[in-house]
């Protein structure tokens, strides 16, 4: 194979082929997936429980230290699995020179939407 | 002669257009798609908390939308996404942990999904409803 001999001699005996970085991606996309699984139903549970609710009553209940804290956990949980997971489809699908910059609005996006959900739940936690 | 095979146009594989679809790879593409309709789906729930911090009446104009007859149809439509996401999400797990490659189980957990993702949203929308009275 060509591309063998353009790897150090060193590289050639350890055996290294990829950056070896890419595990940690696919790590981390199951560890918020296991994250997101209690998270995701508590949150779909509490929409349901408070069905028909008006403002105040929502507002009393995303309050409570409870609410609150799982809300800013799902949060983070969410916005990045969404990050790692669109990644992987951009990547897959496309080739052209939008690639980079998609990947890289992804990147800022999910960062932008989990800071302003975040700020949000706090101003209904600690708002007057 | 490394560079011969270099410029030509080789078929693409897998040429979905020609497999006939089958439940593991539907279920396959629908995890992805669904994966991609949740996205949108956080953004309507930062756009929704965005606006409860706001005040009532920016909180009344969100709820507008979503109680509208098109936000419903909006709103079934990230319940199935969400529940098949996160069942078919659980089933990618279980083979992640090393369990259930056998084709008799990638058929029976694929349908599993599916049918889980059906009564789980309609327990969703039934409970909401019965809640709303």
């Amino acid at each position: 194979m060509d591309h063998q001999r353009m790897r150090a001699p060193l590289t050639r005996a350890m055996g290294l082929g990829s950056a070896k970085e890419g595990v940690e991606i696919w790590w981390m996309e199951r560890v918020s997936a296991v994250a997101l699984v209690p998270l995701t139903l508590w949150f779909v549970a509490s929409i349901i429980a408070h069905t028909g609710s008006d403002y105040a009553a929502f507002i009393a209940w995303l309050r409570t230290p409870l609410a609150s804290i799982l809300m800013i956990l799902l949060l983070i949980a969410l916005f990045y699995h969404t990050a790692l997971g669109l990644q992987v489809v951009i990547e897959d699908y496309i080739h052209s020179g939008a690639k980079f910059a998609a990947l890289i609005a992804v990147r800022l996006g999910c960062f932008a939407l989990a800071v302003a959900g975040i700020v949000a739940a706090l101003r209904i936690a600690f708002g007057g | 002669m490394p560079n011969t095979t270099a410029g030509r146009n080789r078929p693409l594989s897998p040429n979905i257009q020609i497999y006939r679809p089958q439940l593991t790879s539907v279920l396959s593409i629908a995890n992805r798609i669904t994966g991609v309709v949740l996205s949108i789906c956080a953004v309507v729930l930062v756009v929704w908390l965005l606006a409860a911090a706001t005040g009532p009446q920016a909180y009344a104009a969100v709820q507008g939308v979503i109680t509208s007859w098109i936000g419903q149809i909006g709103l079934f439509g990230c319940t199935f996404a969400f529940f098949m996401h996160f069942c078919g999400g659980i089933r990618h797990l279980v083979w992640d942990a090393g369990y259930g490659f056998t084709l008799r189980s990638i058929y029976a957990s694929g349908w599993a999904v599916v049918a889980a993702s059906v009564a789980l949203t309609v327990t969703a929308w039934v409970a909401s409803l019965f809640v709303a009275g």
